[in-house]
């Protein structure tokens, strides 16, 4: 894996390589100390052309965990106001030897141009582009799911596993969603099926297409489908204005229509959890009862997308030799390649640290 | 007297292989000319193409869509660059269109680009005059000044924005009566096209790119053909990209509606997968189609519902393709590369026949734009405005050996059949050996 800009890129192994990862690099996070040497003297840039302060900070967060020097860049206040091109930004990081960039942007494919265009060296990592993708945000959820659905309800160890015959329902505006998008392609990559929901205005035309079932009624399709999880999207409410394309009549009918409330989730399993990518509008795609009820893993989707992207960095910079800490990142490479598979049956993902990660966590504890 | 020129064992529109005399800007002889080859001053081409395959001698090229950017964008072309470029393509004139700085909206400007063209003279200039004043599609620009200028505007176009308004299209189209011209619209729905970035289809919904319905540009086209109907006017529909807008013009031509269409040759050959990579080259408007689209514009041009190929040739600065897809400008060049794409997808095909090639890149787009010394026969007394084609060449396009001054092809790196060996303009080489031939001082060329 050399950059990490579409859920379609990855693999079922890959993918699965990815949350194994996260649930060793969760493990770690439970400990005392929750920094880890893995990545020290790289240089991990966030660069944000768009506001998000959640996958921002978790971003940073994850690198800061794994020693990584981070600069982050943000739109506001930064030389893209006064009218630099995203190339010119890009060339003033490599020049400032940036070995990762994590770029959020609002225009679909920017973060596969900056691989593409020679712009930069490092790896980039897709943290959200336009319509288009946000992959981390899959994974986060991918693994989430897993922790739940996967190994007695998380009692027992999913590592190795996918998330073979889950049922996964997705509601809501599916045409500006890039979480929709990444999800529908990972979720089908590790096996799971899809259905979406949502008002045909919501839904592209071409997505007969993808991997997953359409329905327009929420009622019928939680009935039919007796899903494992509900993942609710954001919906702008300037959607339904005339300015903003006119996608819906009113937020009221919105809600009665697609919305997550108190009735829908007693008609849910009673094993099902609700996702939901944040930030929420409550009251519009889900109600307070929903987002705060026990089945909401809401909060614990935030923790894990700390965990999910120390993986994906750990992934993508560890297994190369530009960096300084060349014996350190080598050892820990392969610790977690042989070590994800053995480090089984000792009381789940939390426990199951792979000999490189925690070697190198317990060198810094020394 | 000006130098002569005896084409040696040529195929005129792929016939029978003959001899052709160019003397005084016409063709002078056509036959076995062989007595003629050592008379003085006169100069020899021959006609025996790569393996030995006789080249293909058609009438100059004719544009009906053509962006020269001058006045306004000479960065990115100048007159001169883009009809140097066009002479390299095979073309004896172009239509330059109206979305310069300032516009052509005036007799002034359309007269200024056509000065430019006649001392550039590398072919012929006819400007486009624009529609509505500014492109902005609320009242109609100065027609019969432009009409009656020296320039002679015969096409008018806002191409780049649509005439939507109905109600300014229907008097276009009846007031450009007076004078015999056309207004080639630029079918694009704006309402339906706010923020579009491509083809709305599976592509777009993948690669989360704001969809351009093909409906946004069939319901202008339906719109128009009964417009132009009402009004009994000759209506051109530019960069016509879609099946239904071919099935449109096909049923408007059988209730003898008087319109015209042309196809781009990136509609001819590329599609939406194009964009799969995020590459700006491949962002053009009216945007790139499905395979489906592109068999009907194919058959289209082969069965006549589809006139003319125009190249819609748009050259960009840099900085505008070097960015992120949505930040870039749409458009592609095509001058120096449309017969090629044409002789591949429709020639090598067995779709067209050089004569066929001949109408759609000569005649037809000669008589929709009233340009009466183009697009002629190769015979005997008609103007010597030609181009002489190695149909069995291959090449291999490179951006920047392109003549044009802007590097935006989609067809970098592709190998294409065929190369214009040679262009004449009223019987001096504007080419010779494919290389541009600059005119001296008193307009003759060595």
């Amino acid at each position: 894996m050399r950059h990490l800009l579409s859920a379609a890129d990855l693999t079922r192994d890959e993918a699965v390589r990815v949350l194994d990862t996260a649930a060793q690099m969760a493990a770690t996070q439970a400990r005392e100390i929750k920094k880890l040497p893995t990545l020290r003297g790289r240089t991990v840039v966030n660069l944000f052309f768009e506001d998000s302060t959640r996958t921002r900070l978790s971003f940073e967060t994850a690198a800061k965990r794994l020693s990584a020097d981070v600069i982050t860049f943000s739109a506001k206040g930064s030389s893209v106001s006064k009218g630099e091109s995203l190339k010119d930004t890009a060339l003033t990081l490599q020049a400032m030897g940036a070995d990762a960039v994590v770029i959020r942007h609002a225009a679909s494919g920017a973060p596969h141009t900056l691989a593409s265009a020679g712009w930069t060296s490092g790896a980039v990592v897709n943290a959200g582009d336009g319509m288009h993708q946000h992959p981390t945000q899959a994974l986060l959820d991918a693994y989430t799911l897993r922790r739940h659905l996967v190994g007695d309800g998380g009692r027992a160890d999913a590592t190795g596993r996918d998330l073979a015959g889950c049922r996964v329902v997705l509601v809501g505006d599916v045409l500006h969603s890039r979480v929709a998008r990444s999800n529908v392609q990972l979720l089908h990559t590790l096996g799971a099926e899809v259905t979406l929901v949502a008002p045909p205005t919501l839904v592209p035309v071409g997505v007969g297409a993808w991997p997953a079932r359409v329905g327009y009624h929420l009622d019928e399709v939680l009935a039919d489908v007796q899903p494992d999880a509900v993942m609710m999207l954001r919906v702008q409410r300037e959607r339904m204005s005339s300015a903003g394309g006119g996608f819906f009549p009113s937020p009221l009918e919105y809600s009665r229509r697609y919305g997550l409330d108190a009735r829908r989730l007693a008609a849910l399993p009673d094993h099902a959890v609700v996702l939901h990518p944040g930030p929420m509008n409550r009251g519009l795609e889900i109600t307070a009862d929903a987002a705060d009820s026990p089945r909401a893993v809401i909060v614990e989707q935030v923790a894990n997308g700390v965990a999910v992207r120390m993986a994906v960095l750990y992934l993508l910079l560890a297994g190369t030799t530009t960096g300084t800490t060349t014996g350190t990142t080598t050892g820990t490479t392969t610790g977690t390649t042989t070590g994800t598979t053995t480090a089984t049956g000792t009381g789940g993902a939390a426990a199951g640290a792979p000999a490189g990660v925690s070697v190198a966590g317990e060198r810094v504890d020394a | 007297m000006s130098t002569r020129y005896l084409l040696r064992g040529v195929s005129p529109l792929g016939g029978a292989v003959t001899d052709v005399l160019l003397a005084d800007g016409v063709v002078a002889q056509v036959g076995d000319l062989e007595a003629a080859a050592a008379d003085e001053g006169t100069v020899v081409v021959d006609g025996t193409g790569t393996d030995g395959v006789p080249m293909v001698l058609l009438p100059g090229l004719v544009d009906l869509h053509t962006h020269l950017r001058e006045p306004g964008r000479e960065d990115t072309e100048t007159v001169a660059s883009g009809t140097r470029a066009a002479a390299l393509g095979g073309f004896t004139a172009v239509h330059a269109m109206a979305n310069t700085t300032p516009v052509q909206d005036t007799a002034g400007v359309v007269e200024q680009v056509w000065r430019l063209g006649r001392d550039a003279r590398w072919c012929d200039v006819h400007p486009v005059g624009a529609v509505t004043v500014g492109l902005a599609g609320e009242r109609l620009a100065e027609l019969g000044a432009m009409a009656d200028s020296a320039a002679r505007v015969r096409v008018f176009s806002d191409d780049g924005r649509c005439v939507d308004d109905p109600v300014v299209m229907r008097r276009a189209l009846e007031y450009v009566k007076a004078f015999d011209g056309v207004v080639a619209q630029h079918a694009q729905e704006p309402r339906l096209t706010e923020g579009a970035q491509m083809h709305e289809g599976v592509v777009s919904a993948e690669l989360g790119l704001t969809g351009w319905p093909a409906v946004a540009e069939e319901a202008v086209v339906a719109r128009d053909v009964l417009l132009a109907e009402h009004v009994g006017s000759r209506l051109h529909v530019c960069h016509l990209s879609t099946a239904g807008s071919v099935e449109i013009v096909r049923w408007a031509k059988s209730r003898g509606i008087d319109v015209t269409a042309e196809v781009t040759p990136h509609h001819l050959l590329l599609t939406d997968e194009n964009a799969r990579g995020y590459d700006p080259v491949f962002k053009v408007n009216p945007p790139l189609r499905t395979q489906a689209d592109v068999d009907a514009v194919r058959a289209g041009l082969a069965d006549g519902t589809i006139d003319v190929v125009a190249t819609d040739h748009a050259p960009h600065a840099r900085e505008d393709k070097d960015c992120e897809w949505a930040a870039a400008l749409p458009g592609m060049t095509g001058l120096e590369t449309v017969l090629s794409v044409v002789q591949e997808t429709m020639v090598d095909t067995g779709r067209l026949t050089w004569a066929d090639v001949a109408r759609v890149l000569s005649e037809a787009p000669a008589r929709i734009g009233r340009v009466p010394d183009q697009g002629r026969p190769v015979a005997v007394g008609e103007p010597a405005n030609l181009v002489l084609v190695d149909p069995a060449a291959r090449r291999v396009v490179v951006a920047a050996e392109q003549v044009t001054a802007s590097a935006n092809t989609p067809l970098a790196g592709r190998t294409l059949p065929g190369r214009v060996v040679a262009t004449f303009l009223r019987g001096q080489p504007t080419v010779l050996d494919g290389a541009p031939v600059a005119a001296t001082a008193d307009g003759h060329r060595a």
